[in-house]
């Protein structure tokens, strides 16, 4: 039990002043504004927004130079944020192959519809320092290409051969998804309150996790059949209006998994799929949410649970890093009185074991003397 | 208020919708700066009245499981948004503007909402539409272009090398 502490103001007021201090760095050095953050770091706002959960690249960008590049602070500063708003409703389902992609490649086929765009990637980058204050490298005469070509999901190519499980199964309603911030989860879950859980899980946690499954945890064979980086249109529909409202475009990374399943007795052997969808650019995560969901669908297929990363429990309650960190930070807070109860206890228990001892090495001598008499 | 023209509700998906929605479009996509001269120059104004907000909330965006299966919450968005009533000179009536965009701009949404109220009397809509939409959405288009070029610039043509004792 926590017991609370009182006192320390002055103390926790230039506490928090040492912390402003250490993060300025050199004072003759420009302060960082959160503009060049939102611009120059893309990466890491995102990372900041699917794990705050919540897409805004100015406040993401804030809540990094706040928190000093302390990811894990600038997320819990984002949830803490989205508290203090109205929520207006939900969007429509927004559409990924709307508009054209930046970056879009498939791993299972060479020559797709549309053809393999690279966009922006660290992919066969050579991973060696760039000389200090270069720019980078500008983009060259532009490929004689076709620039409206049309970039058809590869998941499709293949489900056109019914090769590929479908996305709408066997008497598809479209169900209201529950929605994980509303509801207190009650496992079993939906695959679709899983997929809310992994899309604002740590991407270091669910990195860890994917890997497990490749390296024979919970194996399932994937291939990345499509990993699409781009832009889509929100739209949401205002009560008020009556109608699809569009409030503009974000960005998504989306990853469809493609893994072998050899069938059962009534399905015949198909591809099935895993599904990775996040803001920003985070493939890394993308990817690896796709691999998470795929592992968690077991009972769909009626894989045996072997694996951590099939224990949709132990996946879903760990992988959201606020409640981690929370938790497990907590722990250097004072816990005086906590601790004065074990104190206490382990010295009785540590005064009763020397007791035990005593009276034990005391017992030989009382038979000893028993026998002699 | 009771003269107010109240934005008609006709069917989903009708022109007058289909208009509305496009130019809710555009000046969702805008900048705030491109608005605020537009409105800068604009004569004559109207009156405007703050009927609510601007306000910032947040909306749910959904996607579907698979890209095409059911549908699921992928996380939040922050919204901003605002009504505003315009009375006086230039309009044939009083009218209602609303608008909902992505992102904290307050002004932005301000903006957008009047633009919107402009759009709906019948008088100004062409002139709206001709100085207002029109070099807003040739803007975007100029944008969409130009990353896209920078994407196709980044088309790739693998070929896998067969291998030599197979």
């Amino acid at each position: 039990m926590y017991v609370a502490v009182k006192g320390g103001e002055k103390a926790i007021a230039n506490a928090h002043a040492l912390l402003a201090k250490e993060g300025r760095g050199d004072a003759a050095s420009p302060r960082v504004t959160y503009e060049q953050i939102a611009g120059q770091m893309p990466v890491l706002v995102a990372r900041v927004m699917n794990e705050g959960s919540m897409y805004d690249r100015e406040l993401a960008a804030r809540a990094i130079l706040q928190a000093q590049g302390d990811v894990l602070e600038a997320i819990t500063l984002v949830r803490s944020y989205r508290t203090t708003l109205p929520r207006y409703g939900y969007t429509e389902p927004v559409d990924t192959a709307e508009l054209p992609p930046q970056r879009r490649v498939s791993a299972t086929f060479k020559d797709i519809p549309g053809g393999q765009q690279l966009g922006a990637t660290f992919d066969y980058t050579h991973r060696l320092f760039a000389e200090n204050g270069f720019g980078g490298p500008t983009i060259e005469d532009e490929n004689e290409v076709e620039h409206d070509e049309e970039m058809p999901r590869v998941a499709d190519l293949l489900g056109a051969e019914a090769l590929m499980e479908p996305e709408r199964p066997r008497g598809f309603e479209d169900v209201e998804p529950s929605d994980i911030t509303r509801e207190p989860m009650v496992f079993p879950i939906s695959r679709a309150e899983r997929l809310q859980a992994l899309a604002r899980g740590d991407e270091g946690f669910l990195l860890s996790l994917g890997y497990s499954t490749q390296r024979g945890f919970g194996r399932t064979h994937p291939f990345v059949g499509e990993v699409r980086v781009g832009e889509v249109e929100v739209d949401y529909v205002a009560p008020e209006l009556g109608f699809a409202v569009p409030l503009g475009r974000i960005e998504l990374t989306e990853c469809q998994m493609v893994n072998q399943f050899t069938g059962s007795a009534d399905t015949p052997a198909q591809f099935t799929r895993g599904y990775g969808l996040v803001f920003g650019r985070a493939e890394r995560k993308a990817m690896s949410m796709s691999l998470v969901d795929r592992a968690l669908r077991h009972e769909e297929f009626a894989e045996r649970i072997v694996a951590p990363a099939q224990d949709e429990e132990f996946v879903v309650t760990h992988a959201d890093n606020v409640e981690a960190a929370g938790f497990v930070e907590h722990l250097k807070l004072p816990h005086y009185v906590d601790f004065q109860a074990e104190l206490g206890l382990v010295r009785r228990l540590n005064k009763e074991f020397h007791e035990r001892a005593d009276v034990a090495a005391s017992a030989p001598a009382a038979e000893e003397t028993e026998a002699l008499a | 208020m009771n003269q107010t023209q109240q934005a008609e509700a006709p069917a989903e998906g009708s022109d007058a919708i289909q208009r509305r929605q496009r130019w809710m479009h555009a000046l969702a996509l805008a900048e705030t700066g491109a608005l605020a001269s537009a409105w800068a120059n604009w004569t004559p104004q109207p009156e405007v009245e703050a009927i609510r907000g601007p306000e910032a909330g947040l909306v749910m965006v959904r996607s579907r499981i698979d890209a095409g299966g059911n549908k699921f919450n992928l996380g939040e968005a922050t919204v901003v948004r605002a009504t505003v009533r315009l009375h006086g000179a230039p309009l044939a009536a009083d009218v209602l503007g609303t608008s909902y965009l992505l992102g904290t701009d307050l002004e932005h949404a301000r903006l957008a909402a009047i633009f919107d109220g402009l759009l709906a009397d019948e008088t100004l809509r062409e002139r709206v539409l001709a100085e207002v939409i029109a070099p807003l959405e040739l803007e975007q288009a100029e944008r969409d272009a130009a990353r896209r070029a920078d994407a196709r610039a980044t088309l790739v043509d693998f070929f896998t090398v067969s291998r030599e004792h197979e």
